[in-house]
C-alpha cells in the first residue's frame, strides 16, 4: 500500500469553508512538520497564493516548519504556573535536557516548547507531554517528568 | 454493581485520574467486585483531585486526593462501600467550599456523565431548549436581555443587545460562534464546561441559533486544551446521532496556539483561513463577521448561561449579582492558593473573600503579596484592595478588571518588576503585529525594564515605560496592545519598592 500522500490529506480538509487552519493541521498531524512542498500543495489546492498559506504557517505557534523531536514537551510559562514555582521547573528542565525553550535535544529524543496556560492553574508547574496533561511538577513528580522524556 | 465516579477533567488526568481509574478497575475485578466507572468532570476543588467518589446507599462518598498507590489500600479499607479512610472526605457537596457556591452554569459539571445525554436529561437538561422552541426568536432576546446577562469573555457587553443586533441584521446567513480559545493565565471554566458538561455548552448554542436565525455554529476552542477538544467533538456527536441539534450544524475548529485569536476579530480572521490579525472595527461582527454574515460570538460561559435563563426565567438570574452585573461568575482561583479550583458565585463577593476565606490563603504558606484578576492583562491588586467587591465597574474603578473570572495569588517573594517584565513579554510575544503600538511598544518595553531592573537610569527610564504604556493604552487596536499597561502600571503603582534596583542611584 503506498503511503499517504500530501495531496490526500489536503483533500480530506479543502472543502470547509476557511480550509487553511484545517488543512495545515492535518498536514501536521499526519507527517509531523509542514514541509515547503506540502505548503506549495494546499495553496494550489485552496486557490491561496503561497504568500498567505506562509503567512499563516509563519504566524500559529503550534505550525512547525521543521521535524520536532520525538517527544514534544510544552511547559506552562503563564503567571498562574509562575505563581507556583514555574519558573524553578523551566531552568530544571533546560538545565536537565541541555536545552533552552523551542530547542530540541541533539539526540532528537524530545522538543521544549513554551506554552502559554493550560488551564491547569491551580495545579501548576504544568505542561503537556505529547498532548497529554501533566501537573504538580514540582520535586519527586518534575523529576519522574525528566526520567520520562529524556528517555 | 457499584458506580465508581473518576474525573475526566484535565486537571485529574494531569495528576494520574486515568492511572487511578485503571487500577480500580483491575483491582475490583481481582476481587470479583461488580464497578462501573464513570468518567465524570470535575467538581472543581482541585487540590481533591483526582476525586473518587463512590456511589452508595447514602449518597456519594469522596476520597482524594487518590494517587494510583492509594487503590489497593482504599479497596482493603472497603472504600466501594463507602468506608472509613484517611482520604475519605465524605459528601463532597457537603465541604464549605461547594456549600458557599451558588451553582447555575456548574449546577451538574462534576456530578454527571458529560457524555450520557440521558444524565443531562435527568440533571434538568434541555429544559432551556425546549422552553425556547416555544418562543418566538424576538421572545428568546428579550429573555437573554432581561437576564441582564453580560458577555463573560471579559467586555462585559450586555448580551441581549448582541443577540437583538444579530437578529434583526437582515442577511441569508448568519453564524453563532463560541470563542472558546481561552487563554487567559488563572482561568479554566471554559475548560471544565467542554470536558464535563459539553451538551450545556451544545444547548446555549441551539438555544441562541434559534434566536438569531442562524443555521451553523463554530465553536473554536484552544490546540493547548487536548482533551476539552476531544470530549466536546464527542459530545456533538452523540447529540447529533440523538436528533436534538434541530438543524443546526455545529463545527469544532481547533485554534494554533495563538493568544491574540481570543479576540474575537483575530478569531473570526482564523476560522476564516488566514493569520489571526485583529480587524479595526466597524463592522461589528453582529453586522458583518464570520465570512461578511452577522455573527454572534461569545465566550463559552455567555452561552452556557442561557439554559438556565430560559429554563428558570430571566428573574431567577436577574435577581442574582451585584449592580449592573446580573446573575451568576464561574470565578477560578489559581495560583498560590490553598484552595484552588471553580467558585461559583453572584457577582458582589469581595476580593478577599475569594482569596483568604474560600481559596485559603497561599499554599506555600507565606502571606499573599499580589492577586492578579482577570488574566495576563488584569491588573495586579495588593492586599489593601480586598475589599474590592467582584463586579466589572468596581473592578474598573480600581484600576483593573474582572476579565474573564481568573484569580491568580502570588505570596510574599515575587518580584513584582519581573512579572510587570513578563506582562510585557507575553505581549511582544502574542502580538499579531496589526498596529504599531502593540507591535513596537512591547518590545521597547521589555528592554525598558531590562534597563530598570539593571539599575539604568531608573527615573528617566521609568518615565519612559509611563509613557510607552500610555501610548499602548490609547493606540492599540485591540486589548492586547490596550491592556498590557495594567498590569505593568498597577505594578509599578502598589510596588513601588520592586522597581528599584538594589543599589541604584536615581539618576
Amino acid at each position: 500500500m503506498a503511503a499517504i500522500s500530501y495531496q490526500d490529506v489536503i483533500a480530506r480538509h479543502a472543502e470547509v469553508e476557511g480550509a487553511l487552519l484545517p488543512v495545515l493541521q492535518a498536514l501536521q498531524a499526519e507527517f509531523g512538520w509542514i514541509s515547503d512542498e506540502a505548503a506549495a500543495l494546499a495553496a494550489e489546492a485552496l486557490n491561496l497564493s503561497r504568500a498567505e498559506v506562509h503567512g499563516a504557517l509563519t504566524f500559529y505557534h503550534d505550525l512547525r516548519r521543521a521535524p520536532a523531536g520525538r517527544r514534544v514537551l510544552k511547559l506552562c510559562r503563564a503567571e498562574a504556573c509562575q505563581a507556583r514555582g514555574g519558573r524553578t521547573a523551566q531552568a530544571a528542565l533546560e538545565a536537565a535536557l541541555g536545552v533552552d525553550m523551542g530547542e530540541t535535544t541533539p539526540d532528537g529524543a524530545v522538543t521544549l516548547e513554551p506554552a502559554y496556560c493550560l488551564g491547569l492553574c491551580a495545579s501548576g508547574p504544568a505542561a503537556l507531554l505529547d498532548e497529554r496533561p501533566v501537573a504538580r511538577l514540582t520535586g519527586g513528580r518534575l523529576a519522574t517528568l525528566i526520567e520520562t522524556v529524556r528517555g | 454493581m457499584t458506580r465508581v465516579f473518576v474525573p475526566r477533567d484535565s486537571a485529574a488526568v494531569a495528576v494520574g485520574a486515568d492511572e487511578v481509574a485503571t487500577a480500580i478497575a483491575e483491582t475490583a475485578a481481582r476481587a470479583g467486585r461488580e464497578v462501573r466507572i464513570v468518567r465524570n468532570g470535575s467538581r472543581g476543588l482541585v487540590s481533591l483531585e483526582p476525586l473518587v467518589e463512590v456511589e452508595t446507599p447514602n449518597g456519594r462518598i469522596g476520597y482524594g486526593p487518590v494517587a494510583p498507590g492509594d487503590v489497593a489500600g482504599l479497596a482493603a479499607s472497603g472504600f466501594l462501600d463507602g468506608a472509613d479512610h484517611p482520604l475519605r472526605i465524605g459528601p463532597p457537596g457537603s465541604l464549605p467550599f461547594f456549600r458557599k457556591q451558588t451553582r447555575l452554569t456548574f449546577a451538574r459539571c462534576g456530578i454527571t456523565d458529560p457524555l450520557s445525554l440521558d444524565d443531562y436529561r435527568a440533571h434538568g437538561g434541555l429544559h432551556g431548549l425546549a422552553a425556547a422552541r416555544a418562543l418566538a426568536p424576538e421572545a428568546i432576546v428579550e429573555a437573554i436581555r432581561a437576564s441582564g446577562l453580560r458577555g463573560r469573555g471579559g467586555a462585559g457587553f450586555p448580551a441581549g443587545i448582541k443577540w437583538d443586533t444579530v437578529r434583526t441584521t437582515p442577511a441569508a446567513r448568519k453564524f453563532v460562534v463560541c470563542n472558546a480559545d481561552e487563554g487567559d493565565s488563572g482561568t479554566f471554566a471554559d475548560r471544565m464546561i467542554l470536558e464535563g458538561d459539553p451538551f450545556l455548552l451544545i444547548e446555549g448554542l441551539l438555544i441562541a441559533a434559534r434566536a438569531v436565525g442562524a443555521a451553523k455554529a463554530y465553536v473554536y476552542i484552544r490546540s493547548e486544551y487536548p482533551l476539552a477538544v476531544a470530549a466536546f467533538s464527542e459530545s456533538v456527536a452523540i447529540a447529533a446521532a440523538a436528533g436534538v441539534l434541530d438543524g443546526v450544524e455545529i463545527e469544532t475548529r481547533v485554534g494554533a496556539g495563538a493568544y491574540v485569536c481570543g479576540e474575537e476579530t483575530a478569531l473570526l480572521e482564523s476560522l476564516e483561513g488566514r493569520r489571526g490579525q485583529v480587524r479595526a472595527k466597524p463592522p461589528l461582527p453582529a453586522h458583518a463577521g464570520l465570512f461578511g454574515a452577522p455573527t454572534l460570538i461569545h465566550n463559552v460561559l455567555t452561552l452556557a448561561a442561557a439554559p438556565f435563563i430560559l429554563a428558570q426565567g430571566p428573574q431567577a438570574y436577574a435577581a442574582l449579582g451585584f449592580d449592573r452585573s446580573r446573575g451568576t461568575m464561574p470565578i477560578q482561583l489559581a495560583g498560590d492558593v490553598r484552595n484552588g479550583g471553580l467558585f461559583e458565585a453572584p457577582f458582589g463577593i469581595t476580593l478577599g473573600e475569594l482569596v483568604n476565606d474560600i481559596g485559603g490563603g497561599t499554599e506555600s504558606g507565606g502571606p499573599v503579596r499580589a492577586v492578579q484578576v482577570g488574566g495576563p492583562l488584569g491588573a495586579y491588586f495588593p492586599p489593601a484592595l480586598f475589599d474590592t467587591p467582584f463586579d466589572y465597574e468596581a473592578f474598573a474603578a480600581r484600576g483593573g478588571l474582572i476579565g474573564h473570572g481568573g484569580v491568580v495569588v502570588f505570596a510574599e517573594g515575587v518580584d513584582m518588576a519581573e512579572q510587570a517584565r513578563f506582562a510585557l513579554e507575553f505581549c511582544a510575544v502574542e502580538s499579531c503585529g496589526k498596529c504599531t503600538p502593540c507591535r513596537i511598544g512591547a518590545r521597547r518595553g521589555v528592554e525598558t525594564m531590562d534597563r530598570i531592573r539593571a539599575g539604568v537610569r531608573p527615573a528617566a527610564n521609568l518615565e519612559t515605560l509611563r509613557d510607552l504604556c500610555e501610548t499602548m493604552r490609547d493606540g492599540s487596536l485591540c486589548a492586547l496592545g490596550g491592556l498590557t499597561p495594567l498590569p505593568v502600571m498597577s505594578a509599578l503603582t502598589h510596588f513601588p519598592e520592586d522597581f528599584r534596583a538594589p543599589g541604584a542611584a536615581e539618576a
